[in-house]
């Protein structure tokens, strides 16, 4: 992998989250500069409460920034209207969560196409794409289980491959293993270490130091401010090699 | 003490979380109750009101008009007849009062109670010096009370009271008692009636010195006399042995000649109209009630879910089970007593709207303020439903253990598999509507439900309209007739229109707030809020469309069968709506639905996003 740094797929500069007025005034973003480069792995820990969910959300514009820009790809995207943020996050974005959120009345391969439906993909095209996915991850043989019958790794190998259904510029994950026994966990790593392989753009909010270890920079989120940043993580990926033996 | 303020303190707290809902429950509650309310005031007044006036003012098994008194004099020694009252003066006037004018016929009456037709005084007094009463119907119409001023002759009178009587019909179908004639209704063209003739007139007793001072010369007036019979019964055949030429209705001519009407032929005239306009509105209140306990019912299991999740967070900080059920009634016993206070006002207030066409009958509710009994019903009604709503999870959460009410999510949505395949091949909005809609049969089901049974009434209701402009006039009713089932229609139509508006919004309320997270997940995975917008109102147009043809039919044809049926009315004389009226009406509810269920559905769809995941 190359070090010299790529054009930021995602870049965010002086991002604000502000909740409430006067007393209650919560910064729970409070200026944070980060650029994240295509094919990067950056890796968010931190205490609880500290802010990083929210700027997950401001990132792939799910929230609206107090102040601020965030670009995606050089474009801003902090300023536009709910119809073309919903419009990058069909196509450029995709969130994975710590609870899942699948749809549980739809099996896995439904689950799994429907951002594919959303963006206007044939339902035969969609279907095949979510298809394969499934089988990339491992889940072929679970296509037509609903998510109450899945495991919970199971379930968050689901999530994600409907993160990837429509090939998204970059995948934003909050805790993605914070639901998850150990061998689930694993699981899930050996996962996301396949997709930064493959050279998916990946945020991950995490509270597992073996996250952490295995991306390309980590760093550590407190009281809204962005701190510590590890540098690239070379060592880990070999770690996480290992793990995955 | 400190219990129950903290048990109200709770729920007051619940209800102001969830202020949109409390609003609607409300209003839902304001709805049932006041359909309630109606249903029960019309109760009352379909109980045979001409019997119960009939037998409230000792009324008259036949009546005498004569030209002169003497013949009348005559009958009251026949045998059989054990009981009269009169002869009494008629004259035929003219009556203006608040702009409007009409014919009259003017009674002459004592002070006195009369043996037999002792006219039932509702409001005010009965007639003195110089005080005209008017009968109730036909003071309904001229829109005139106790203490105002009508005209009689040119001759201002001051209006004693007004009362009901079983002589004649109420207005506008009163008797004819004068000797120059009446007709009722609208005179077929191109023929020339007499000049004297009074056209549909009404019924006014004043004293008989007041009337003879009217009179222009003695022989202008007329005579009645009341007469009571050994057997009533057999009061026509008494009219065919004793009545002149023209017995049937006719007037009595001014030679002196008798004629008599029976009581069965006043109680044919008097309950065509009120029997017409009952059948619709009990056909209207129970159209009503249904709409009213769907949506309820959507309500009520809409929040089951959320409460047992509540009643967990109550016990598991130490509430007992008695706490937390007293807590949950609390939070629907309030807005029940509020609401159902109000439906019983707006039920009372609306009511003699219904009733009018039968304000000349001693049965008919009229103004009268509704019972005791009424408001214990619809009180205890409402305060049933809400015991009802609260009982069930607090008795579920009461079995629940604690974790698992803690735990307990909401009712899983159903699969619909086909369904979802379908609508993979659909436009995104069609898409997310139909796999909304498919989350709840249920309450598609109720959708469905509650937009037939509206469309059915609004079925009949054009086959009534159409019948009621068709035949102006015409043999069935008179254009005052035709007049008051109108109004009695439109007043169904808007209290029918009203409870299913709210009903559209309920529902939609009810799935935007039980599909927020997976709107709100649809959305995280692109879709825009218009889109879900769109898709959260079509999934209730969906329903709605189906209603709809469902309602034209079976709903509405089976309805105006069932309506014929009960009337015993010809069915194949009201011409059925024509393909494009149905079409309109279609098309006019979809709009509707799709109209009222875009505020909710807009509201839901733009909820931010990291709030609902
Ligand atoms: N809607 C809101 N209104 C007010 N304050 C909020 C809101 N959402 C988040 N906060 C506050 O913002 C701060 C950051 O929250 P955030 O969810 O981003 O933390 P986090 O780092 O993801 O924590 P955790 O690791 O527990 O998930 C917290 O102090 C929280 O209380
Ligand atoms: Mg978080």
């Amino acid at each position: 992998m190359s070090l010299a740094a790529p054009p930021p797929v995602l870049s965010a500069r002086g991002q604000r989250k502000e909740y409430g007025t006067g007393e209650g005034l919560v910064r729970a973003v409070d200026g944070v500069d980060l650029d994240v480069g295509a094919g990067e792995t950056v890796a968010i820990t931190g205490p609880s409460g500290c802010g990083k969910s929210t700027l997950l959300h401001l990132l792939g514009g799910l929230d609206r920034p107090s102040g601020g820009e965030v670009r995606l790809n050089g474009r801003r995207i902090d300023d536009l209207g709910e119809k073309a943020l919903a419009r990058v996050r069909r196509t450029e974005v995709a969130y994975v969560f710590q609870s899942f959120h699948l749809l549980e009345e739809l099996t896995a391969v439904e689950n799994v196409e429907l951002p594919a439906l959303l963006a206007g993909r044939s339902p035969r095209s969609a279907r095949r794409r979510a298809l394969d996915l499934l089988d990339r991850l491992g889940l072929a043989g679970r296509a037509r289980h609903l998510p109450s019958a899945l495991s919970g790794g199971q379930r968050q190998r689901v999530a994600v491959a409907r993160a990837l259904s429509n090939e998204p510029l970059a995948v934003l994950a909050d805790e993605p293993t914070g639901n998850l026994d150990s061998a689930a966990t694993a699981d899930v790593l050996r996962l996301f270490a396949e997709l930064r392989d493959a050279g998916q753009t990946l945020v991950i909010v995490t509270h597992d130091p073996r996250v952490a270890a295995a991306a390309d920079r980590a760093f550590s989120m407190r009281d809204g401010v962005l701190a510590g940043e590890s540098g690239p993580a070379g060592p880990a990926c070999g770690r996480l090699a290992g793990a995955e033996g | 003490m400190g219990r129950v303020l903290l048990v109200i303190r709770l729920a007051l707290r619940d209800l102001r979380r969830r202020r949109a809902e409390t609003a609607l429950l409300m209003l839902t509650i304001v709805a049932a109750t006041t359909t309630l309310t109606l249903g029960l005031v019309l109760r009352d007044a379909a109980a045979e009101p001409y019997q119960s006036t009939r037998a409230a003012t000792r009324g008259p098994d036949v009546v005498a008009v004569s030209g002169r008194p003497a013949g009348l004099e005559r009958l009251a020694g026949v045998s059989g007849v054990t009981g009269h009252s009169g002869p009494y003066p008629v004259l035929a006037g003219r009556v203006e009062a608040s702009g409007r004018a009409a014919d009259v016929q003017i009674q002459g009456r004592d002070a006195t109670i009369a043996a037999v037709d002792q006219p039932r005084v509702r409001h005010g007094r009965w007639i003195g010096e110089g005080g005209v009463v008017l009968e109730a119907a036909f003071a309904a119409w001229l829109k005139v009370g106790a203490g105002d001023t009508v005209s009689l002759n040119g001759r201002p009178f001051t209006v004693a009271g007004v009362a009901v009587t079983a002589a004649s019909p109420p207005h506008p179908r009163a008797s004819c008692v004068v000797a120059a004639g009446c007709v009722h209704g609208a005179v077929p063209a191109g023929r020339d009636l007499p000049a004297t003739l009074l056209r549909d007139p009404g019924l006014a007793w004043l004293t008989r010195a007041d009337v003879r001072a009217l009179a222009p010369d003695p022989g202008s007036l007329s005579y009645v006399m009341n007469l009571k019979l050994a057997h009533p019964d057999q009061a026509q055949a008494f009219a065919d042995r004793h009545g002149g030429p023209g017995s049937h209705g006719g007037p009595g001519g001014a030679d002196g000649a008798v004629s008599l009407q029976t009581w069965q032929g006043i109680l044919a005239d008097a309950t065509e109209l009120a029997r017409d306009s009952q059948i619709l509105l009990m056909t209207g209140a129970w159209l009503l009630g249904l709409l009213a306990v769907a949506g309820l019912s959507v309500l009520v299991g809409g929040r089951l879910a959320d409460q047992s999740r509540r009643i967990g967070l109550l016990k598991a900080v130490g509430a007992t089970p008695g706490l937390v059920a007293a807590v949950l009634l609390a939070g629907y016993l309030l807005p029940a007593v509020v609401a159902s206070a109000a439906g019983l006002v707006i039920g009372t207030l609306t009511a003699p709207l219904l009733t009018e066409p039968s304000a000349g009958l001693v049965g008919a509710a009229g103004a009268a303020p509704p019972g005791w009994s009424t408001v214990a019903l619809v009180t205890a009604a409402a305060l049933g439903v809400a015991a009802v709503a609260a009982t069930v999870p607090a008795v579920r959460g009461a079995r629940s253990s604690t974790v698992s009410a803690l735990a307990d999510a909401p009712r899983p949505p159903r699969r619909t598999g086909g369904l979802i395949a379908f609508s993979a091949r659909l436009p995104v909005p069609l898409l997310l509507a139909l796999r909304l809609a498919a989350r709840r049969p249920g309450r598609a089901v109720l959708g469905v439900a509650g937009v037939a049974v509206t469309v059915s009434g609004l079925y009949v209701l054009l086959v009534l309209h159409a019948f009621l402009d068709g035949r102006p006039g015409a043999e069935a009713y008179t254009a005052a007739q035709a007049g008051v089932l109108r109004h009695v229609l439109l007043v169904w139509t808007v209290i029918l229109l009203c409870l299913a508006a709210v009903n559209a919004l309920v529902l939609t309320w009810a799935m935007v707030l039980d599909n927020r997270h997976a709107s709100a997940l649809a959305r995280a995975l692109g879709a825009t809020p218009r889109e879900m917008t769109l898709a959260l109102a079509a999934a209730q147009v969906l329903p709605a469309l189906a209603g709809a043809v469902l309602g034209v039919f079976p709903g509405g044809w089976a309805l105006f069968t069932a309506i014929t049926v009960v009337t015993g009315g010809d069915g194949g004389s009201a011409p059925l709506p024509g393909p494009g009226r149905l079409l309109v009406l279609v098309g006019a509810t979809v709009l509707a639905v799709a109209a009222l269920t875009t505020v909710p559905a807009g509201l839901g769809a733009r909820r931010p996003l990291t709030t609902t995941l």
